[in-house]
């Protein structure tokens, strides 16, 4: 039933002959009855570009098209060329498409050689327009000689003013793939760790039997693949026996055994995506993107982090394009393909397929398809000789072979139709071309190992010079490489490999294992050699010939890069842009290596390998975030009087890792109008502040003060029990870090505040300096920000209100004044109680165990209803402070700004020998009289509020850039003066005092005055009262 | 994720229980008064760099809390040792690093 006769039309080289039509089958008649896994497997509806098709359970979407005769599943990224199905694997550059799940579940660039699909599965094309058989943008393709390697660097250079606004958009427009989702993902994803004494990755031939030499040894194994079954190739092979089974019965046994055993957990449809430092893992699983029907709440994919003592990297060889003129046409395909899609699935590529080959492997390809009803004409072998065998069995199928040939172009618009085959003498003349009818076009350059994982640790890659592959070397973690990842093809050489790493692996993980040995019969021959592109009697520099298919790189453009001036594989490979599709350069590194190697005159290991990084295969975002989103992206810290704040209508704001009340309108009122009620409240009468997200450390031992004299700027030795003092921190570059009132409740026990963000920071300093350069002071650090709810009470009224609460202090100002602090109890709970004010009104800070919290809040609130007591937010409190000039470390600072540059210096102990930073204070640069100071600033229009972060300037007019003199830190409308103010770091800036500086904006420019920075109550009358 | 033993806990544990802190060895002068500003400068700011073994401090911060110093190699990754803060840096290890 085969016909080696080739069409005689077709035999003549005329531009106008055309080789005759080949007849449209009916799609069913591509199945072969009873061959392939899911030969059983029921009818299954899915669509492709609206089409409704039919495959059959167990198929990909690659091979159920197929099974309809569709070969042409997209447009290429640049010149949008036609493309097909090039493989059968995760190593597909071409046949990318947009899967729809339903309900927001849209993904584009999945691979339809891995997709699975089910009753309902929706796929679409990407990157044509008006539809895949007519697509405008195919215009590209003809305009191809524009569009060679660098072509936007060298082309769109003028006018520069262009590049944004035209020629980009254009160029973004035209290229690509497919469109992202625009829907949140409504999927969930999961994530768990895992250990295990051996990890193999890679469940074929080497992986199943390095598992089985491990489990046997009672090793804890993990085993994965990628795909939906254990097998690899052996899936693809089913011709061949094992130990005196057939492959698939041995394979059931196999995989029955593993999955029994209690030390084995095996892992299908789980990608290792990336190996990582001292045996770690990253594995994939893919749990019900396969499913018609997903069970409510089921994780998408699961990521698994493991950890393993010993790896096994068993991932197999991937098969090499050739590459020649119009190799990239829908159906012309890998050979190894071809086998997969029909021993696996059942499905016959085509009815008439040529084959052209480096290698043996294809002739299995085309002996396979001869004997299930696919015509092939012909074989050509790029080797002038092939072993008698494969001879003989192509003519006992009648199967006309070409030794020592050539293809040189290829035939057909949306569908390969013809393929012009020569003979190459042994001089390397080649000879007169002739055109061949075919469907598919099966080529096989090869097989490249897969080293990436092994590539991901680090390990050197090796080259081997007969069979022109890489190879690993020394690997640099627990790891061995197995199978035809060690150059090892052939399925007897497979096992044995696999099962002596599984053995050998076990046993460096301490236990006794043995490598089992097999029987194999039946295997095809692997052997064969590498080529660059293939010779041709045209102009090599006219051919379409692609190296990238996903990424449109021909030959010429990476002979062009050498022309250029370009030597490295890194630079060759950024230029062209070979490798960088999401394929990674699976199919076409190697090819492009030499190609590379080739034009450049240099063996290709001195040109070197691109570097393989994780992940393997396009990874979701989602895998990676797994339950780290929403809410669980990162922890809300909530204070203990949260509730109430939610309760009574606040806004928040996210403060570190807190959330803060920023303000609490009343009915109608907005931001503007909320704060200043606020601040006219506390102002006039009192108002009640949730401060308990304040960083609190407790600081106790003999040498507390001796520790806080060496850390703090302050003196501390002087300050008496029950009094507080403004503590400042410096790093021992001399600038401000972290700042707050710190009371000495006992001559040995000091409570420190901290920035409500800096209080982990502070917190690790201390610890830092204790534990490595102050061993033998004697002190304990810990830290109570959240054993404290404190509650600010602030206002000239703050006194009435908490007396009736308070017990066992005296409030009076003589016994209790401004910054006092004593340990008492309020509605009958613990309390320390603080004079302290960061409003510049009478304040109280009243500490008291986090769980009373809410009780105390409440106690006051309701204490205050006679003073009209005003529950105030962060904002509020931000206007107060501001008004009287207090800072906020790490918005009015930056950490270049020292004590002096802050107006701080009074906070600095003059006397003291040293302290953590002050040796940087007496630095010349510290010392210079243009630093950046900190100053007040009064716009000259009182309405205008500047913008905090709005740069400064000395001169009104002048060239642009302007010299920027500083920046704004703080500005507010400040409701008790009735006018704006704001802060601002400015070089100088005590010196300019009363002096007018400005603020440009976008549509205008501010003039303000340098003033000081307290702007109400300088004697501080109020704070006092 | 590396693995990393903490000479207190004596124990290897994941990476993300730690916190980097610099390099080792650098102590705070007795007397930083007593100091040029070059310097106190070279205390401030001048590190190693080191292509090779490298000691820096580690702090078990989501476990016992102590400071304590390691031995990594920069371009591997691979730590050599890890010893408590105030041990002397292992020479041994060192001068191999050098040579590397």
């Amino acid at each position: 039933m085969t016909n080696a006769r080739v069409i005689d039309a077709a035999e003549t080289e005329s531009p106008t002959a055309r080789p005759s039509v080949i007849p449209v089958v009916a799609a069913t008649s591509l199945r072969v009855p009873g061959r392939g896994r899911n030969a059983a497997g029921a009818p299954v509806r899915f669509s492709f570009d609206g089409r409704s098709l039919t495959g059959r359970a167990g198929d990909t979407l690659a091979a159920a098209l197929l099974a309809n005769g569709i070969h042409l599943v997209g447009r290429s990224f640049k010149y949008h060329r036609p493309r097909g199905i090039l493989s059968a694997g995760c190593e597909e550059p071409n046949a990318l498409v947009g899967t729809d799940r339903g309900k927001g579940r849209y993904e584009p660039n999945t691979r339809a050689t891995t997709a699975e699909i089910f009753e309902g599965f929706c796929s679409t094309s990407q990157n044509c327009w008006p539809s895949l058989r007519t697509d405008v943008g195919a215009i590209n393709d003809r305009l191809a000689p524009l569009f060679s390697a660098g072509f936007y660097y060298k082309t769109f250079m003028w006018p520069k003013s262009f590049w944004n606004k035209v020629y980009e958009p254009i160029i973004r427009g035209a290229a690509g793939l497919g469109k992202p989702p625009t829907e949140p993902d409504p999927d969930t994803y999961a994530a768990r760790y895992a250990h295990c004494d051996l990890l193999v990755v890679g469940a074929g031939a080497a992986g199943l039997a390095a598992a089985l030499a491990g489990a046997r040894s009672g090793a804890k194994v993990i085993l994965v693949d990628e795909q939906a079954e254990a097998g690899g190739w052996l899936l693809s092979e089913p011709d061949v026996t094992i130990d005196g089974r057939p492959a698939w019965v041995w394979l059931s046994d196999v995989v029955r055994i593993l999955s029994g055993m209690p030390n084995v957990t095996v892992l299908t449809r789980t990608t290792a995506i990336g190996y990582y430092h001292q045996n770690f893992l990253g594995l994939c699983q893919r749990l019900t993107d396969h499913l018609a029907t997903v069970p409510e709440g089921a994780p998408r994919e699961r990521l698994w982090k493991v950890r393993a003592r010993q790896v096994v990297l068993a991932q197999g060889a991937i098969e090499k394009p050739l590459v020649f003129a119009g190799n990239d046409r829908p159906g012309v395909m890998l050979a190894g393909a071809a086998r997969s899609f029909l021993n696996r699935y059942g499905v016959r590529v085509g009815e008439r397929a040529v084959v052209v080959t480096s290698h043996d492997s294809a002739w299995a390809a085309a002996l396979d398809l001869a004997r299930t009803g696919t015509a092939v004409p012909l074989i050509v072998d790029l080797r002038p000789t092939v072993s008698p065998d494969l001879l003989a069995e192509a003519r006992r199928s009648g199967i006309e072979v070409m030794c020592g040939g050539t293809v040189t172009d290829t035939r057909g618009r949306l569908r390969i139709s013809a393929v012009r085959v020569n003979p190459v003498a042994a001089s390397g003349t080649v000879g007169e071309g002739r055109w061949v009818a075919c469907d598919v076009l099966l080529m096989s350059g090869g097989w490249t190992p897969s080293l990436h994982l092994f590539s991901h640790t680090g390990g050197k890659l090796i080259w081997d010079e007969d069979d022109q592959i890489f190879l690993p070397g020394q690997a640099t973690e627990a790891c061995r490489c197995a199978g035809a990842g060690t150059g090892r093809f052939g399925l007897a050489a497979a096992l044995a490999d696999g099962a002596a790493a599984g053995a050998a692996a076990a046993r460096d993980a301490g236990f006794a294992a043995k490598a089992g040995g097999f029987a194999v019969e039946g295997e095809a021959a692997m052997t064969g050699i590498a080529c660059r592109d293939l010779p041709t009697d045209r102009d090599a520099a006219f051919a379409k010939a692609f190296v990238d298919f996903q990424n449109d790189v021909q030959a010429k453009d990476i002979r062009l890069a050498v022309r250029e001036g370009f030597r490295s594989v890194e630079h060759i490979k950024r230029y062209t842009t070979n490798g960088m599709a999401t394929d990674q350069g699976k199919t076409s590194n190697i090819n492009g290596l030499q190609i590379a190697a080739n034009a450049l005159d240099r063996s290709a290991p001195s040109v070197g390998l691109t570097t393989f990084r994780p992940p393997y295969t396009p990874t979701t975002f989602g895998a990676f975030a797994g339950y780290n989103r929403g809410s669980l992206f990162e922890v809300t810290r909530r204070t203990p009087i949260d509730a109430w704040a939610a309760a009574n209508g606040a806004v928040w704001e996210p403060v570190s890792l807190w959330r803060r009340a920023r303000y609490f309108p009343k009915a109608g009122e907005d931001l503007h109008a909320a704060v200043a009620r606020e601040c006219r409240g506390v102002r006039a009468s009192v108002g009640l502040f949730d401060a308990s997200t304040l960083g609190k450390i407790e600081v106790v031992g003999p040498d507390a003060a001796t520790f806080m004299n060496r850390l703090y700027t302050n003196a501390w030795t002087k300050l008496e029990p029950g009094r507080c003092r403004y503590g400042l921190l410096l790093g021992e570059d001399g600038f401000i870090r972290d700042d707050g009132v710190i009371g000495r409740m006992a001559h040995d026990r000091f409570h420190v505040t901290t920035s409500t963000g800096g209080a982990a920071r502070v917190l690790n300093t201390m610890e830092d300096y204790l534990q490595t350069e102050w061993p033998e002071l004697d002190v304990f650090l810990t830290s109570t920000t959240e054993q404290w709810a404190v509650i600010a009470v602030q206002g000239p009224n703050a006194r009435n209100v908490i007396a009736s609460l308070v017990e066992g202090i005296d409030l009076a100002p003589e016994a209790f004044p401004h910054m006092a602090v004593a340990e008492g109890r309020i509605c009958g709970v613990p309390m320390r109680l603080f004079r302290v004010s960061f409003t510049g009104e009478l304040g109280f800070e009243i500490n008291v165990p986090a769980r009373y919290g809410r009780a105390v809040w409440e106690a006051v609130h309701a204490a205050g209803r006679p003073y009209d007591i005003v529950p105030y937010g962060t904002e509020t409190m931000h206007v107060l402070r501001a008004e009287k000039g207090y800072i906020v470390v790490g918005q009015d600072t930056d950490g270049t700004l020292t004590p002096d540059d802050a107006g701080l210096g009074w906070a600095v102990g003059k006397a003291k020998a040293d302290f953590v930073g002050k040796r940087s204070l007496s630095r010349l640069d510290m010392l210079k009289p243009d630093r950046k100071q900190l100053v007040g600033l009064l716009t000259q229009d009182p309405r205008i509020v500047l913008q905090e972060g709005g740069q400064i300037v000395a001169e009104r007019d002048g060239p642009i850039p302007r010299r920027m003199i500083g920046h704004v830190t703080s500005a507010y409308w400040s409701e008790a003066l009735g006018r704006s103010i704001a802060l601002a770091v400015i070089e100088g800036g005590r010196s300019l005092q009363g002096q007018t500086i400005y603020v440009p904006m976008p549509d205008t420019v501010h003039a303000a005055t340098v003033s000081g920075m307290v702007f109400l109550d300088p004697e501080g009358q109020r704070l006092a009262a | 994720m590396l693995l990393i033993t903490c000479p207190y806990c004596a124990a290897a544990r994941p990476e993300i229980e730690f916190a980097y802190a610099g390099e080792a060895h650098i102590a705070r002068p007795a007397d930083p008064a007593a100091l040029g500003d070059e310097a106190w400068r070279d205390y401030l700011y001048i590190r190693s760099n080191t292509r090779g073994l490298h000691v820096e401090r580690w702090r078990h911060i989501n476990g016992c809390g102590r400071f304590f110093n390691a031995a990594r190699d920069t371009v591997t990754d691979k730590f050599a040792a890890t010893y408590r803060a105030g041990d002397a840096r292992p020479s041994a290890l060192l001068s191999e690093g050098v040579q590397r």
